[in-house]
């Protein structure tokens, strides 16, 4: 019988999807590509809100779409109808995209430079919360048919999202939904949380939601523009001293 | 919930570590789990249960220390302690509170031969 000795450990369970992550947004940021994380419960809206939103943006800069579900290819066939490059990730059993599943899905999809990537992730308020993917920022999506304590219930996707859309609002007339309330719930959680109200169907509020995305795409291009500025100069410096 | 994607990641880091710390059996694993983690701890002994056999955790006993939930007060400035993320301030009953840990999900230590 051998001899029982204790030895320390002191690593996160999660290290391994977290290093996944890391190669995600290094690959991001040398490619200049700005990928957020949509999640929610099933049925908020994600998949209408991102065909609207392809559809808007595509003329003007390249997006493309990674959709995760348990099961079929309904949702990348939808945003595929728009026009743009979709991939569908099933994640059979499991119920939240990993940052490994995103790495070769990014692969494969061949997200081009300087776009925009949404990922949509499995319909869920807990597990997604705990699975980073390399994204820039989590967007949650909450329906006013939900319930206005959905914040309190489910505190960690609301603590790690930086933006709040509170969808379907052209519904508000016909429902209780006290929005003033739904906002302070999730501000007790999260102080930082932007909040956008819109409507994926009529299109209401979607000014706001695209100057979001604006404001987030600067910040990633200008990163960009840096880096390449301080390779450019190397290069340069090279070529001056005589090559 | 993701207790079983958890437990999966305890056992891949286990077996990683069988190979670079020499040890080829786990008799007891010691992990610390914040107040404020997503994980349910009782899911989490059930999942390890159901899928240790097999892998140098066979048979291990679990040990699970609670790490506790730990945030700033924004508005009496004080570091205090909250069981949940929807606490208010012990101290002042205020509500801007800046979680600083008792979130981790961590392997600590373990018993091997
Ligand atoms: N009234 C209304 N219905 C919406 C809106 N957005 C989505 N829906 C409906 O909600 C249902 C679920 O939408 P879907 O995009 O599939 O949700 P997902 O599961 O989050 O992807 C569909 O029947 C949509 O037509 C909205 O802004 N207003
Ligand atoms: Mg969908
Ligand atoms: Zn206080």
């Amino acid at each position: 019988m051998s001899q029982a000795r204790l030895v320390k450990i002191e690593k996160d369970i999660l290290g391994y999807n977290d290093a996944y992550a890391a190669e995600n947004r290094k690959l991001f940021a040398d490619k200049g590509i700005l990928a957020l994380n949509l999640v929610s419960s099933p049925g908020s809206g994600k998949t209408t809100l991102l065909c609207r939103t392809v559809g808007d943006l595509k003329s003007r800069l390249a997006v493309a779409v990674i959709e995760g579900d348990q099961q079929t290819t309904f949702d990348a066939d939808r945003i595929r109808a728009t026009g743009v490059p979709a991939l569908q990730v099933n994640t059979g059993k499991g119920c939240h995209l990993d940052a490994h599943m995103i790495g070769h899905a990014v692969g494969k999809l061949g997200v081009a430079d300087d776009s925009v990537l949404f990922v949509e992730n499995v319909g869920n308020l807990v597990c997604p919360a705990g699975f980073d993917l390399g994204e820039a920022a989590k967007v949650v999506i909450l329906s006013v048919t939900e319930g206005e304590d959905k914040p309190l219930k489910y505190p960690d996707m609301f603590a790690a999202a930086e933006l709040m859309i509170l969808n379907k609002v052209d519904l508000l007339p016909h429902l209780s939904f006290d929005v003033d309330r739904c906002v302070r719930y999730a501000r007790k959680i999260n102080p930082a949380i932007r909040l956008i109200e819109l409507s994926a169907t009529t299109g209401q509020g979607l000014d706001a939601w695209y100057g979001w995305i604006d404001e987030k795409r600067q910040a990633v291009l200008s990163d960009r523009a840096l880096a390449l500025e301080t390779k450019l100069a190397a290069v340069r410096r090279t070529l001056a001293e005589g090559a | 919930m993701h207790e079983m994607a958890l437990t999966e990641g305890i056992l891949r880091l286990l077996e990683e570590q069988a190979t670079t710390q020499r040890f080829h059996h786990v008799r007891t694993v010691w992990l610390e789990i914040g107040e404020l983690s997503t994980v349910d701890p009782e899911a989490l002994r059930f999942c390890f249960e159901a899928i240790r056999s097999g892998t140098v955790a066979e048979g291990a006993a679990l040990e699970i220390i609670r790490t506790p939930g730990q945030a700033y007060c924004m508005d009496c400035a004080n570091a205090v302690h909250v069981g949940q993320r929807y606490d208010p301030c012990p101290d002042c009953g205020g509500d801007s509170l800046q979680v600083t840990g008792g979130d981790e999900m961590r392997v600590k230590e373990v018993e091997v031969e």
